[in-house]
């Protein structure tokens, strides 16, 4: 049934429907109306858990990585500033290779400081080894919330999903809730086999010396290269279960003669997919939602990119004195491909700045110009600069 | 019928058979009082615990990959999030509806500095755990520098003497003071040359439901700069000068300390640690710096009503009381 719901209220009730024991969390916006949701879920008794208001992310991430180890399903949320405060617990939960799952209300970073919406916060921990998983509407965060800790309680892999702040989490859309019947049969019981227990002491976060690192960070590294098979396999059962997909590791959508596509992370794509119907007929493009960043579905993305001559890479985030980072990547890929495309990319969006229906045009615009593969912010607006800026 | 008088120290430990939680074989210094101090830790609490350690000596000399010197579940998670680690743990088994306690381990600098944070907040939200800390007064895993626990005087590499300075400058933080203004159930100082109260003490916290600490003064011989055999005599100084007073605080109030039967100036502490020899010097400042810390363990014998009121000194409730097994003065 479709409820009318904001984004933040949805992935609480998706959460809550994961039956989590322990929830650990520290408001930052636009995270703060998920912790909310669940805090009044838990106050009005319609969740069962023990909510743990820490005093900061870094113990949020420290609470649900003891409460996962002590054998309870936990979850926690942040954004921006929260998850880089969170970064080296981020770490230490996946090297562990802990099960949890954490939503990522993607917000910029300071400084200059910004509340709104871009995804450098996700993109700037993509080494700490979780799985990150993108999602497009409000539909997908409910749905892969729920398709994470199965991913994650298969693999011993901590899952991050991430969310478009404010476009995403503040956003009132038509959701349907699975039914707790639904999740049930699709998600057992918590289960983790190096549970501390008395009965079967272990001990866990030894020291290693360098005989033993090399392979740990290798089993690591495998294990994500792995969990392909996991996140599209729980795709296939929620989509024969609910009738819905999530869009497994990447999705391909518009025509398939296209030579032309333009691969993106986020809720972004319902923009260009309003833009796509904008377009004049004659100039067939195609569109890539990468949903898995990690593990980066290199093989996949090298059959969908198949054909092209163009492959404009659009995403809300970038490195500094280098480029982009989905573009890095995806040309490292399709390098691979015996007649690869051109790779263009870009970053927009940053901070918030409204992407809006023309980015489509101007995107395609910039295959006619003669530096079209350099790197740039496209929708920077060079006037507001000083000259040596520009 | 004649009576067997066992005299090796191994047929004795047979006859008195405590739980081991941790075992020997691991890697720590001879004579590392923060090593004996764990192990008296887990010996009163038994294996129906699970432990959140900090980073530091104590991590690393017990688990070096592939062993472990552990019997219980034990888990390193990093040096600052010891608190919430093991606030996470409590959760999760309170969900669980398991009675299993908790116990989180760290050092000074995991508890006095870096993870003073995550501490503060686990002892706010009221979860079930002992918080135990082996204060050996120095970041003794990197290689002995200052930490907000170093005495005031003492040499580390990062408070070294010189010609503009007298070692640390600042004086030692008064965590337990701090803790219990969190008005938790029960928070108290131990040392490790008294096991017995450690015992007692370590019971006393377990029977408690709420979160509760415990700061153990732990000699670290190469640190301190005394032989091995010495940290138990070093310890019991620390105690008998007034400098490391041995109280319980219940509720955020003074409930019980533990009297000195026998005062002792404080350089017969000092002069056995090379960390202080600078202070026995003729210079002046040397010794403006003796007098000051004198100052402060006579301010502690003071405020904490250290001195022994009983006639009898040997019968006092003083130290021997812990010969007996620590009940006297509880």
């Amino acid at each position: 049934m479709l409820q009318a719901l904001e984004g933040s209220q949805a992935v609480a009730q998706a959460v809550a429907l994961c039956r989590p024991q322990v929830i650990a969390a520290y408001p930052i916006t636009p995270q703060t109306h998920i912790v909310e949701s669940i805090s009044k879920l838990v106050a009005d008794g319609k969740l069962q858990c023990e909510f743990v208001s820490v005093e900061s992310e870094f113990s949020a991430a420290s609470v649900v990585l003891g409460a996962a180890i002590a054998g309870s399903r936990a979850y926690t949320a942040t954004s921006s500033q929260g998850i880089l405060l969170m970064a080296e617990v981020l770490f230490n939960i996946a090297g562990m290779r802990v099960p949890l799952v954490m939503t990522c209300a993607n917000r910029a970073i300071s400084s200059p400081l910004s509340i709104w919406n871009d995804q450098q916060d996700s993109m700037s921990v993509r080494d700490a080894g979780w799985i990150q998983l993108y999602c497009a509407d409000n539909q997908e965060a409910v749905d892969t919330t729920i398709q994470a800790y199965r991913i994650a309680e298969r693999t011993e892999l901590p899952v991050m999903v991430c969310m478009d702040g404010f476009i995403l989490t503040h956003t009132l859309e038509g959701i349907d809730v699975p039914t707790q019947k639904q999740v049930d049969s699709f998600l057992p019981p918590y289960q983790f086999a190096r549970q501390l227990d008395p009965r079967n002491p272990l001990t866990l976060g030894t020291l290693v010396s360098p005989d033993f690192y090399p392979e740990a960070r290798h089993s690591h590294h495998q294990a994500l290269l792995n969990a392909q098979a996991e996140i599209v396999s729980a795709d296939q059962d929620w989509f024969a279960l609910t009738g819905r997909k999530s869009g497994g590791l990447l999705t391909i959508e518009g025509p398939e003669q296209a030579t032309v596509a333009i691969l993106t992370i986020g809720s972004v794509l319902g923009t260009l997919r309003a833009a796509l119907e904008e377009l004049p007929p004659g100039q067939p493009v195609k569109l890539i939602k990468l949903r898995s960043f990690r593990p980066f579905p290199k093989e996949t993305l090298k059959a969908a990119c198949k054909g092209l001559k163009d492959l404009i890479v659009l995403e809300k985030a970038f490195s500094p004195g280098s480029g982009g980072i989905v573009g890095l990547e995806a040309l490292a890929a399709v390098a691979e491909l015996p007649q690869p495309p051109r790779v263009h990319n870009f970053a927009a969006g940053l901070g918030g700045r409204d992407i809006p229906l023309d980015i489509l045009p101007r995107l395609l615009a910039v295959l006619e110009e003669p530096d079209n593969n350099r790197f740039r912010i496209i929708d920077v607006d060079l006037e507001k600069l000083p000259l040596a800026d520009r | 019928m004649t009576t067997k008088i066992i005299t090796a120290i191994s047929e004795l430990r047979k006859k008195q058979p405590r739980f081991r939680g941790l075992e020997s074989g691991h890697r720590a210094c001879l004579g590392c009082g923060e090593a004996l101090a764990a192990r008296l830790v887990i010996e009163a609490t038994g294996p129906d615990v699970l432990v959140a350690n900090a980073t530091g000596c104590l991590e690393i000399f017990t688990t070096p990959w592939p062993e472990s010197a552990w019997r219980v579940p034990w888990i390193h998670s990093l040096f600052e999030n010891t608190g919430a680690v093991a606030a996470g743990m409590e959760s999760a088994l309170k969900a669980q509806g398991k009675s299993t306690k908790v116990l989180a381990f760290g050092g000074d600098g995991g508890t006095f500095d870096i993870g003073f944070q995550a501490l503060s907040g686990m002892l706010e939200r009221g979860h079930n755990v002992l918080y135990v800390c082996f204060d050996n007064e120095a970041y003794m895993n990197t290689g002995i520098q200052r930490s907000s626990s170093t005495p005031h005087a003492a040499m580390t590499t990062t408070s070294p003497p010189g010609k503009e300075r007298m070692g640390k400058r600042h004086l030692k933080k008064d965590i337990v003071s701090i803790v219990a203004a969190h008005h938790i159930p029960y928070a108290a100082t131990a040392s490790v040359s008294y096991p017995s109260d450690i015992r007692k003490k370590v019971r006393r916290a377990l029977a408690i439901d709420g979160p509760t600490f415990l700061q153990i003064h732990c000699p670290c011989p190469l640190g301190w700069g005394h032989e091995g055999d010495e940290s138990i005599t070093v310890a019991r100084l620390a105690v008998q000068t007034g400098l490391f007073p041995l109280i319980e605080l219940e509720r955020g109030g003074l409930a019980s300390a533990m009297p000195i039967r026998h005062i002792r100036p404080v350089t017969e502490y000092l002069q056995m640690q090379q960390r202080f020899r600078h202070l026995f010097t003729d210079e002046a400042r040397a010794k403006e710096e003796l007098e000051h810390i004198q100052a402060i363990a006579d301010h502690n014998i003071e405020i904490y009503g250290l001195r022994g009121e009983c006639k009898d000194a040997f019968d006092s409730e003083g130290m021997d009381t812990v010969r007996r097994g620590g009940m006297r003065w509880a």
